[in-house]
């Protein structure tokens, strides 16, 4: 099959331009269908099968297995506003966007600008490469293993490295019980695991961002003498704005999606005050006597991430626009 | 997207060169050691883990974490070794995500071969459509998931993970190089069609050759991204024998009469593939992560 005959490329076709470039008439662009229909029926059976079981579901009340579901209407949607454990989950949320995209993102500016325009220019750039590396490598390590490292850390007895730490330190014997003892604890414990994750990803989208930097405006704002804080802020920052925002919405997502982090190192304790939402739905299907209720709640956060994805889809090609 | 070709850090630039003449100041000296310092926080708990893993449990016990062990001990590694099969997690971990890597990269070809190149309509939206297997939250997919692998035959299998982790990589693959495709020069189309290619052809012999710097991107980060996953495959896989990495180690913490030796070796001897994927693929991991994220 000879995909174009010269004789069909010579005769116009109405349309823009840019559709008139490609060397393809309209009935034999028709074939281009056939490529996506293995990942079409990829993603229908894998993605949208169990979204729309998920969705409907939402709407009943059913036990699992051979149980028969029963037509619950929205009582799943308004009880899920009055469930102080979905509740406590989403205030949880406010302090791991605190840990996985502020935190970050602030320390990342600050530790790019410090590798790139002191250690790479000063010092060399293979020493801030190798910086780069290491701030990276959590990034890749699976957060499985991450996470098995920080409990056992964090152990409660004098096993604990940070409990033996403390009481080397202190002289008398610390016995923490980090994970398990109360929220406080146990929550900054999470949080400090995130935070420890998640530095290498802002640090290393910053680096490649400030090569783009002209450096020829460090150089003359230095000359008019300003100082280091005042350029990062006139001309790092408005410069590398795209990967701050880029950076602010993927690990927002990422955040509302947490899981392992919580499954890890507390289970969702003490007393389910550390619960995520991910983590809630995941037990109330494992768990819970109503796979209705469930769905719902995963429904809840799979509209929240397609909300925070779709503001950031329009931003961003709102401002590509205005760069065009 | 420009970052997988990166150019050379700006150190060899003339301006670079001209800056280093000039001595070094204190502060610059206090900044470095504080970069360092930052660096050495990083890496410090797989520091302690080093320090840790090679003492017997009676030496674990009588001495604080930061003191070197009495005398080089391989219980821990070698009770590890003895009651976990490790070698079998580690050769999971790698079946998957080795399939994953290669197919998802095939499929992200194809979709992104028809939205790129072939422009089909509504093609912003199918991306859309795509995109929604990276933003779905997992535990959305687990539930009905696990029914139809049940129903399929397919739970612990480790296919029940790769079919899944396609899908849900390839999205990403599809977006990227969907764009990429989009910018493709149309002369070299135009001439291969003159020349009679056929569109798979086309697609075999003149795109993938030319796009495939990013394909190998895509699958060094394929791999890892599925190397790493934890909620679907804790979902998928049971028995032990169908275990990846990760989920070995997260059982063995489990577990209450595990010797805290031998949870501290298991933890390094697991961080150690993914080390040295990390040596290997340090700089390819390092400037991909900027592709795709500004144009």
């Amino acid at each position: 099959m000879t995909s174009t005959p010269p004789l069909t490329r010579k005769r116009p076709r109405a349309g823009t331009d840019e559709q008139a470039r490609i060397p393809q008439r309209d009935a034999n662009k028709r074939g281009y269908w056939l490529y996506l229909i293995p990942g079409a029926l990829l993603v229908g059976l894998v993605i949208f099968y169990p979204i729309v079981r998920n969705v409907r579901l939402s709407f009943f009340h059913w036990r699992g297995g051979r149980a028969e579901e029963h037509f619950a209407g929205l009582e799943n949607w308004i009880a899920l506003f009055s469930d102080t454990e979905f509740l406590q989950s989403f205030k949880n949320i406010v302090l791991v966007i605190i840990a996985m995209v502020i935190v970050p993102t602030l320390l990342g500016l600050v530790i790019a600008a410090l590798l790139f325009d002191v250690v790479g220019r000063r010092f060399g750039a293979k020493l801030s490469s190798f910086l780069r590396a290491t701030y990276y490598l959590p990034q890749i390590l699976p957060i499985a293993v991450a996470g098995v490292m920080f409990s056992w850390i964090l152990k409660p007895n004098s096993d604990g490295v940070l409990n033996q730490f403390l009481s080397a330190i202190t002289g008398s014997t610390v016995e923490v019980n980090w994970l398990g003892g109360q929220y406080s604890t146990a929550m900054a414990s999470v949080m400090v695991l995130m935070i420890w994750i998640q530095i290498g990803y802002p640090v290393v989208i910053f680096m490649a961002a400030l090569q783009r930097v002209d450096p020829q405006l460090y150089e003359a704002a230095e000359l008019d003498g300003a100082n280091w804080f005042q350029r990062f802020r006139a001309i790092t920052l408005p410069m590398i704005r795209p990967e701050v925002f880029v950076v602010a919405l993927t690990t927002t997502i990422a955040a509302l999606k947490v899981f392992a982090p919580v499954f890890i190192l507390t289970q969702g304790g003490p007393s389910k005050s550390t619960y995520v939402p991910s983590f809630y739905a995941y037990q109330e299907f494992i768990k819970g006597t109503d796979k209705g209720y469930a769905a719902t709640i995963a429904s809840a956060i799979t509209i929240l991430v397609v909300i925070v994805a779709i503001i950031f889809i329009r931003v961003q090609t709102r401002a590509e626009r205005k760069d065009a | 997207m420009t970052a997988t070709v990166q150019a050379p850090a700006p150190a060899s630039s003339p301006e670079g060169r001209r800056n280093k003449t000039r001595p070094r100041t204190a502060a610059e000296w206090v900044l470095l050691i504080l970069a360092i310092l930052g660096a050495l926080a990083v890496v410090f708990p797989m520091l302690l883990l080093l320090l840790n893993a090679f003492k017997s449990p009676q030496d674990y016990a009588n001495s604080g974490p930061l003191e070197l062990p009495q005398a080089l001990s391989f219980e821990g590694i070698r009770t590890f070794w003895e009651t976990q099969n490790f070698p079998r997690a580690l050769w999971n971990s790698i079946f998957i995500s080795t399939m994953v890597a290669i197919i998802a990269v095939v499929v992200s070809v194809l979709n992104s071969f028809a939205i790129g190149i072939g422009r089909v309509r509504g093609r912003t939206w199918i991306v859309l459509v795509f995109l929604m297997a990276n933003l779905v939250p997992q535990e959305m997919l687990f539930d009905p998931l696990f029914k139809l692998y049940d129903d399929l035959g397919l739970l612990s299998n480790p296919w029940s993970v790769i079919l899944t982790f396609v899908v849900i990589q390839s999205a990403f693959g599809t977006y990227l190089l969907s764009s990429l495709l989009g910018t493709f020069p149309k002369e070299i189309l135009e001439a291969a069609a003159v020349d009679g290619a056929t569109r798979w052809r086309t697609l075999r012999s003149v795109i993938v050759p030319v796009v495939r710097p990013t394909l190998s991107v895509l699958m060094v980060f394929f791999f890892i991204w599925t190397w790493n996953e934890f909620l679907l495959p804790l979902a998928f896989l049971n028995t032990s024998d169908s275990l990846t990495v990760p989920l070995l180690l997260e059982q063995l913490n489990g577990e209450r009469q595990t010797d805290t030796t031998t949870l501290i070796a298991g933890t390094l001897i697991s961080i150690i593939p993914t080390i040295i994927f990390f040596l290997i693929f340090q700089r390819t991991l390092t400037r991909g992560i900027t592709a795709g994220a500004v144009k």
